[in-house]
């Protein structure tokens, strides 16, 4: 059966291939070369939290450069409606910006295991909302829908369709240890933000501008 | 003489914190924030389970209702805020410039948004207790010696994101 073996070493060598990709493109990320020059705008996706994560991110919106980040894309869970009304407060005298909604990874008081089953739904649901709009920046701060998000961006840019740097802002309540979503990202975010100082001691690849909030 | 806070405005954000709103009703917290010049109470008290409407309990004038489309009004009226532990709550009345005691809430556990109170206090720019410390609190802590919260300032992140994203022409 010489077809079979083939075709079985085409797919290891594949998965190979795909695997030292990822370690790459991590080891590019923690060493902090994110550097992205792009031609007229960057195209820029906000990743919206909920309640207090929302209002963080979007006073940290008003005060871009509106021309330099543009189009912007705010995606957001399925279920905040309070949300919704504050980005168009923000973007009110603005016409290129846009919404996207995708089911909620987790909701408050989820259990962990069915967290893993709503992650990965929400993650299938992003990966064409993703792959559209090519994003060169996704920022995020919050629960929600940035784990999804950058997952399906970070798997993007591993089969090389996609060029894009995560901006992860960690809240102003984390004050020592960083949040779950903060954990996790920490590995996969060109950028970690957190907004004391003590936290650049918690986590070793974050930088510390002050309170932005 | 020291400073009166006539004017006292209590919130609980989105919570439920039925401990606070009852108690606020008692003699001895009525007392106690008599003493230091209290006699109007705003309370916002959102799902708690008391009734909102006018009282007067001890001589002191207290309206609570549920919701209100922004609190920043009642904020700018106070001469002090009490409030739940809530991050954003916290940081709006700081912004305000307003003297301001946390009452933590103990039935909320794994409550992160009590790192931020408990940073804020060490670095003197606000109080906090619990429903049980209240009275002892309000009677020892002197409002004017906290500390002015600075001004955020994102202007620094900017730069650096600017420096880093750059665009051609």
């Amino acid at each position: 059966m010489a077809g079979d073996d083939f075709f079985l070493s085409i797919c290891v060598l594949l998965i190979l291939t795909f695997l030292i990709r990822i370690i790459y493109l991590m080891l590019v990320i923690i060493t902090g070369n994110c550097a992205l020059i792009k031609t007229k705008t960057i195209r820029t996706v906000f990743c919206i939290g909920s309640g207090g994560h929302t209002t963080e991110l979007l006073r940290f919106v008003n005060k871009l450069n509106m021309k330099k980040y543009q189009p912007r894309m705010y995606i957001l869970a399925d279920n905040d409606v309070n949300s919704e009304v504050k980005i168009r407060e923000t973007e009110k005298d603005n016409n290129n910006f846009y919404l996207a909604r995708i089911p909620r990874s987790r909701n408050v008081k989820q259990s962990y295991l069915s967290s893993v089953v709503s992650t990965l739904y929400a993650t299938l649901y992003t990966i064409p909302i993703i792959f559209k709009l090519k994003p060169d920046i996704i920022f995020c701060n919050g629960p929600g829908t940035c784990i999804p998000v950058c997952v399906v961006a970070f798997l993007l840019r591993c089969l090389f369709l996609l060029d894009c740097r995560i901006v992860f802002i960690e809240s102003i309540c984390r004050v020592r240890t960083l949040s779950l979503t903060g954990k996790i990202l920490q590995y996969f975010a060109d950028i970690m933000i957190v907004q004391w100082p003590n936290m650049t001691e918690t986590c070793f690849r974050a930088k510390y501008f002050g309170r932005l909030t | 003489m020291s400073k009166q806070y006539k004017k006292i405005f209590l919130t609980v954000g989105t919570t439920k914190f039925d401990l606070l709103c009852e108690y606020i009703l008692t003699e001895p917290v009525l007392t106690a924030l008599k003493n230091i010049g209290c006699k109007e109470i705003t309370f916002q008290i959102g799902k708690s389970a008391v009734e909102p409407g006018i009282y007067e309990r001890e001589g002191v004038i207290i309206n609570m209702y549920r919701f209100k489309d922004s609190i920043t009004e009642d904020i700018r009226n106070a001469d002090l805020v009490i409030s739940h532990a809530g991050a954003g709550t916290c940081l709006e009345v700081l912004e305000a410039n307003k003297p301001l005691l946390v009452v933590v809430n103990e039935d909320l556990m794994d409550n992160h948004q009590l790192e931020l109170a408990e940073q804020l206090q060490i670095d003197s720019h606000l109080y906090y207790c619990t429903c049980d410390t209240l009275i002892s609190t309000l009677g020892v802590v002197d409002f004017s010696l906290l500390n002015p919260f600075p001004k955020a300032d994102p202007t620094l992140l900017i730069n650096y994101l600017d420096s880093v994203f750059t665009v051609t022409s």
